[in-house]
């Protein structure tokens, strides 16, 4: 690890103003992922700006929905009587993702900015575009289980491995950024970014970008969310793929849906194709399948030394399946 | 009333449970300095150029360790030893290089600033049982022979009414004891002494002497806590070798080196993957005929081992046609080492299922299909067994774990089965040596043993109050550390047999000598030095595992919510950690059955997964029920003390028990590990 | 507090006694708990988040001391397992380890203890897991201790009865 400055600014301005002017800057939140990626050579900031002070860590009532501020953990906002009530995907996902531990340390801002668990991006010593532009892409014709199924590009097939994204992404969220031209939002669903031939982006964000909340809008279809997560262990494993679902049924028909799917794309894929499909459909297995199948219609699977990815076509749509019956069979 | 038995708490376990037992980097030394190791990029060359130039200009670097430019050593018989003696690569993550420091800030900074150019040549490093070079090695590394026949397998399998002949996979394992390798080494006064992670520091003296030049005398190797081995802190390996390099360039200076997890997956063993190609012949009423179990692994090209995974079917089942073979390949890879129950653990997942297949096929139940080929004697070496207790085990195991009602059922999403299977481990003895000594009241016990979480330090000083005949609060006890009576390795399950009939001896020999009224001072040491396998019988520990399995229906997520496991394996001397000892076992099998595999990308040669969030090993939401009984089982021939080794068995068997369950959950037949949720979901509704 | 070049001063109670001194800006709090401060209850298995051998309890949350920056936990209160017993009485869920058998080598111990401290605080506060309806009050059944523990690997395979400690500890 190279040797960096540590600065706690006064306040979010000058915090922002400090990486800005630094192009080797770094903003700290909860550390989980930039420490394990200063440990192992991924990035090399000489200055850390720590930003835990510097944003909110509170979670507020706003207009019908909630603000919740970027410093505050992961723990805090999945323990708290109003996200698990009006928004229990959003808890679910919170609390499938990482550790106990991790979920004490990890920030609102900063746990939908964690990168790619791609093995090959964490190995300096392997090709990787998004570690080492031009590098080549060492997944392909490698080691493929975990990777992308949607959206890769023939320079990175990584996914994003959060769990909190996939159901901010469901849930209609927007983030509230502060840079040095001022304040924007951007909806959740644009934050991340497919790889394309620029796969060193995992978001839209620019050097300085600063996350300042995540607005959750008022929602009522959002009090009949889950989300659900398969992974190879039952706990403390990134998602092999995830659904964050939420659900409103009259008479037997969907009247309103929302669905993302995590583990199989570069970004918390949102739906929207399924969820077109859903509404006005009576509430069946079919119709989920339908939906579905749809959205995976163009699926692009890999090989792999390990057998590949392409499970993960049907394993996705049978979770679809799963979740949306239960929201439909079991309201919450 | 006898100690043996005695359900007594770890002696160990206050310093353990607030982390003041020490671990061999933590050792106590003033003004340590900081090693780090540097690993090769590439598969297979040489290396050509080394830049140290920014690396050594760093303030607080105080050497840099490179090939060829460190002293001298010797060859021993592990090769892997010989450590930056040249600028060879034989596998990608080989030490070739190391720097010390201060700190280790300053440490790992320079380590990225060391360049090394190499002259890169073609390597191979992908297994496959279909290969063209495959060997037979000269001999097992239990000394036993590489292949067996007896009678006609292939007539057999011929003229045979019902014939399993299937071929089975385990995946390629890493030890991963949570202590990563560490080392503290001090060269001070013409002798070095090394607090090292290790199953057996004397094993460790012997093999640094030797690398070193050095008199054992010269040599003291200190262990009181290893945070587990599993085999993978067996035999020396190349980093203390480093450790000690870097300790005798700077004299009386400590050097702690620990590796980091990711390079235990190149520089500390593990267990390579197997093909296990197995051959089951029956007659109508399911007696064997033939048995057979062709088993392929990978080994090094620096170093050879072969995974004995055909040994346990030697013993196993009766039937009058028998073959087992082992071959290798050998690959620019990392060098494979003992893993938890080598050869048994991976070798009795093929033939386990091989037996549920044919129970299936034949429409019986798989507990009266092993109980029907029960052998009378060891069907290998014709040998009586001095007890076997497999039948009791599968019994006692059916009842305690209701193996009657076990029609495959739906629970809500879940489908739930269950599963059976065997588990074997030997039992033999090594060689050691302990003291004891008495002073004011207390007997002082002391042997070069190690406890690795075994509970060395607990049952020692059990078997010593008892041979002495006094209260075990008079016993001390010592272990870990060279300055006591040599002692073997921590391995192979022999650990409590060994030591403590050395114990034994040396109470025996003391009480002769003094009496039960000795003087301060009053020393004697004694000794066992038996060959290791009985000479008149086969010594086994049995066992019988039962699974709960559920399959979601929908996503096929799998889970274990039972695991109960009957064992009979001698005289059990603390039932506390012995019950720890079988349910560690156990749960490492869930983990393996479910979990565990390298990545090896043969197009750079290394494990790609390596570390803890991309290897999996259970959780503890994994493995939340894990049961363990034993049989009361009075062995008069094995040893003095009739106890076996328990440290192993558990995990023998455990994934075979786990993959008949996810059949009979299911219908799907998995053969190969781990079973995951992909294999599972083609085949589900 | 604004801090320039590498090191930087920083103050935090370690086990209760206070500390002041100058840490490299690199340097984790594992790393100067125990390469500094001689302060090796917390482990290093991993170093990287991933097994929960380093965990300790900072200002009262159980965290990973190997992803906090020393810089970073100025005017804090961090809690070892050793701290935890201070004055040489077991705190019951050490005691309750004890008498579970809860733990054969050792090194992921001290993290389990102090994650299992942290785990049951949580609990009391009615913070949920996954292991239970996020919409409920939780209970503290096997099954939630196990998700909740689920951080901290444990190699020597002691699960099932780390449960049974946690529960016993619980009731205490």
């Amino acid at each position: 690890m190279r040797p960096f400055d540590y600065r706690t600014p006064a306040n979010a301005v000058t915090a922002v103003q400090a990486v800005t002017e630094h192009p080797a800057a770094a903003f700290l939140g909860g550390g989980t992922n930039l420490l394990d990626h200063l440990k192992l050579g991924i990035t090399h900031p000489d200055l850390l700006v720590d930003v835990t002070s510097v944003t909110a860590d509170t979670i507020e009532d706003f207009q019908g929905g909630l603000l919740i501020g970027a410093a505050a953990r992961n723990s805090d906002i999945a323990a708290d009587y109003r996200v698990r009530t009006r928004y229990p995907a959003l808890a679910e996902a919170l609390l499938s993702g990482a550790s106990g531990q991790l979920r004490n340390m990890a920030t609102a801002a900063g746990n939908p900015l964690q990168r790619t668990r791609c093995p090959y991006f964490q190995d300096p010593t392997t090709p990787c575009n998004k570690r080492r532009p031009g590098s080549g892409c060492a997944a392909i014709g490698g080691f493929t289980r975990g990777h992308a199924i949607l959206g890769a590009s023939t320079h990175c097939v990584a996914t994003h491995p959060s769990d909190m994204a996939v159901a901010l992404t469901a849930l209609d969220a927007t983030v509230h950024v502060l840079s040095a031209q001022g304040e924007r939002t951007i909806p959740f669903a644009e934050l991340h970014r497919l790889p394309g031939a620029d796969p060193t982006r995992d978001t839209v964000l620019d050097h300085g970008d600063l996350i300042t909340l995540i607005e959750l809008p008022y929602s009522p279809i959002a009090r009949q969310s889950r989300y659900y997560k398969v992974r190879d262990r039952a706990s403390f494993a990134f998602a092999l793929v995830s659904v964050a679902a939420a659900l409103t049924v009259t008479d037997g028909v969907i009247s309103d849906a929302r669905l993302a799917f995590g583990g199989i794309a570069h970004k918390p894929w949102r739906a929207n194709r399924a969820e077109q499909i859903l509404i006005g459909e009576p509430a069946t297995d079919a119709t989920y399948r339908l939906a579905a199948e749809h959205e995976l219609a163009d699926a692009r699977t890999l090989d792999g030394l390990d057998g590949g990815n392409a499970f993960k076509v049907p394993l996705l749509i049978r979770t679809v399946v799963s979740v949306l019956r239960r929201l439909a069979e079991e309201p919450r | 009333m006898s100690a043996i038995g005695q359900d007594i708490p770890r002696r160990d376990g206050y310093a353990k449970v607030t982390g003041t037992a020490t671990y061999a980097y933590e050792a106590d030394v003033d003004n340590a300095a900081y090693c780090v190791l540097l690993q090769a990029s590439i598969a297979r060359g040489q290396v050509s150029e080394i830049d140290i130039t920014e690396a050594l200009a760093l303030p607080g670097v105080l050497t840099i360790l490179t090939p060829g430019q460190v002293e001298k050593i010797h060859q021993v018989d592990d090769t892997e030893l010989y450590v930056l003696q040249d600028g060879e690569v034989d596998y990608r993550g080989q030490i070739i290089g190391a720097v010390v420091a201060d700190t280790p800030e300053i440490a790992h900074h320079a380590a990225s600033l060391v360049h090394f150019s190499y002259h890169v040549d073609e390597h191979d490093s992908t297994f496959s049982p279909d290969r063209h070079d495959l060997y037979k090695p000269d001999r097992l590394g239990t000394g036993e022979p590489t292949d067996t026949k007896t009678g006609d397998i292939d007539a057999a399998m011929r003229k045979a009414p019902h014939t399993i002949t299937q071929t089975y996979t385990t995946a390629t394992n890493h030890n991963n004891p949570m202590e990563p390798h560490a080392t503290t080494a001090l060269w001070q006064d013409d002798a070095l002494i090394l607090w090292d992670s290790t199953q057996g520091v004397h094993a460790v003296r012997t093999t640094i002497a030797q690398v070193f030049g050095l008199d054992t005398d010269q040599v003291r190797v200190i262990c009181p806590y290893v945070g587990g081995g599993f085999g993978a802190k067996g035999e020396p390996h190349p980093h203390i070798v480093v450790a000690t390099l870097a300790a005798r360039a700077l004299p009386g200076r400590p050097i702690r080196l620990a590796l980091t997890r990711a390079q235990m997956f190149a520089l500390v063993g593990y267990r390579p993957p197997t093909v296990q190609h197995t051959r089951l012949a029956a007659d109508e009423h399911g007696t064997l005929t033939g048995i057979a179990l062709a088993a392929v692994n990978q080994t090094a090209r620096i170093t050879e081992f072969t995974e004995n995974a055909g040994s346990p079917t030697r013993t196993m089942y009766a039937a009058p046609n028998r073959a087992t073979s082992h071959r290798l390949v050998v690959l620019d890879v990392a060098v494979p080492t003992w893993m938890r129950a080598p050869g048994e653990c991976p070798g009795m997942f093929g033939p386990e299922v091989a037996i549920d297949e044919l129970a299936e096929a034949l429409g019986v139940d798989p507990i009266d299909l092993r109980v029907r080929n029960e052998p009378e004697v060891d069907p290998d070496s014709g040998k009586p067994f001095s007890s076997r207790n497999l039948v009791a085990c599968l019994r006692e195991g059916a009842d305690r774990f209701g193996w009657a009602d076990r029609a495959p059922r739906r629970d809500g999403d879940w489908l739930v089965g269950t599963g059976v299977a065997a588990s074997v481990f030997p039992a033999f003895t090594m060689q050691a040596t302990a003291a004891i000594r008495y002073d004011q009241g207390r007997y002082i016990v002391e042997i070069g043993a190690a406890d690795l979480g075994t509970g060395a330090w607990t049952v020692l000083p059990q078997i010593a109050a008892d041979a002495l005949e006094v209260p075990l609060e008079q016993i001390d006890i010592g272990i870990g550390d060279t300055t006591y009576p040599r002692a073997s390795v921590a391995g192979g399950s022999t650990g409590t047999a060994t030591w403590g009939s050395a114990i034994l001896t040396a109470a025996e020999a003391f009480r002769d000598k003094f009496g039960d009224d000795p003087d301060d001072g009053d020393e004697m040491e004694g000794s066992i030095s038996k060959p290791p396998f009985h000479e008149d019988y086969a010594t086994y520990a049995f066992g019988a595992q039962f699974a709960e399995v559920r399959v979601h229906a929908d996503t096929a997520e799998i889970r274990v919510p039972r695991l109960l496991g009957v064992f009979a394996a001698g005289r059990i001397v603390n039932p506390r950690t012995a019950r720890s000892q079988f349910t560690g076992g156990m749960t490492m099998g869930l983990s393996m059955a479910l979990h565990e595999s390298s990545s090896l990308d043969p197009r750079f040669g290394h494990v790609i997964n390596h570390d803890l969030a991309e290897y999996h090993i259970a959780t503890c939401a994994d493995a939340t029920n894990v049961e363990a009984h034993w049989i009361d089982e009075h062995d008069p021939h094995v040893n003095a003390l009739g106890v076996k080794g328990i440290g192993e068995i558990g995990i023998v068997g455990t994934a075979a028990a786990i993959v008949n369950a996810a059949h009979h959950a299911t219908g799907v037949r998995v053969r190969d590990l781990p079973l995951t949720l992909d294999k599972l979901l083609p085949g589900l509704p | 507090m604004g801090l320039s070049g590498f090191r930087a001063e920083v103050g935090f109670r370690v086990d209760g006694e206070p500390h002041t001194l100058a840490v490299d800006t690199r340097s984790t709090v594992l790393d100067v708990l125990r390469d500094t401060l001689g302060n090796t209850s917390p482990k290093k298995g991993c170093d990287r988040g991933q097994c929960g051998a380093c965990t300790v309890l900072l200002d009262g949350r159980r965290v990973l001391s190997c992803l906090v920056l020393a810089v970073t936990a100025g005017g804090k209160d961090i809690l070892t397992a050793k701290g935890l017993a201070a004055n040489g009485r077991l705190h019951p869920v050490q005691q309750a380890f004890l008498d579970n058998d809860a733990l054969q080598c050792g090194y992921c111990t001290p993290g389990q203890v102090c994650s299992a401290v942290g785990a049951l605080d949580e609990f009391a506060d009615g913070k949920p897991s996954h292991a239970g309806d996020v919409t409920a009050e939780p209970e503290l059944t096997r099954a939630e201790i196990a998700e909740r523990i689920s951080g901290n690997l444990c190699r020597c395979g002691a699960y099932t009865a780390i449960i049974s400690a946690i529960e016993q500890a619980a009731d205490a």
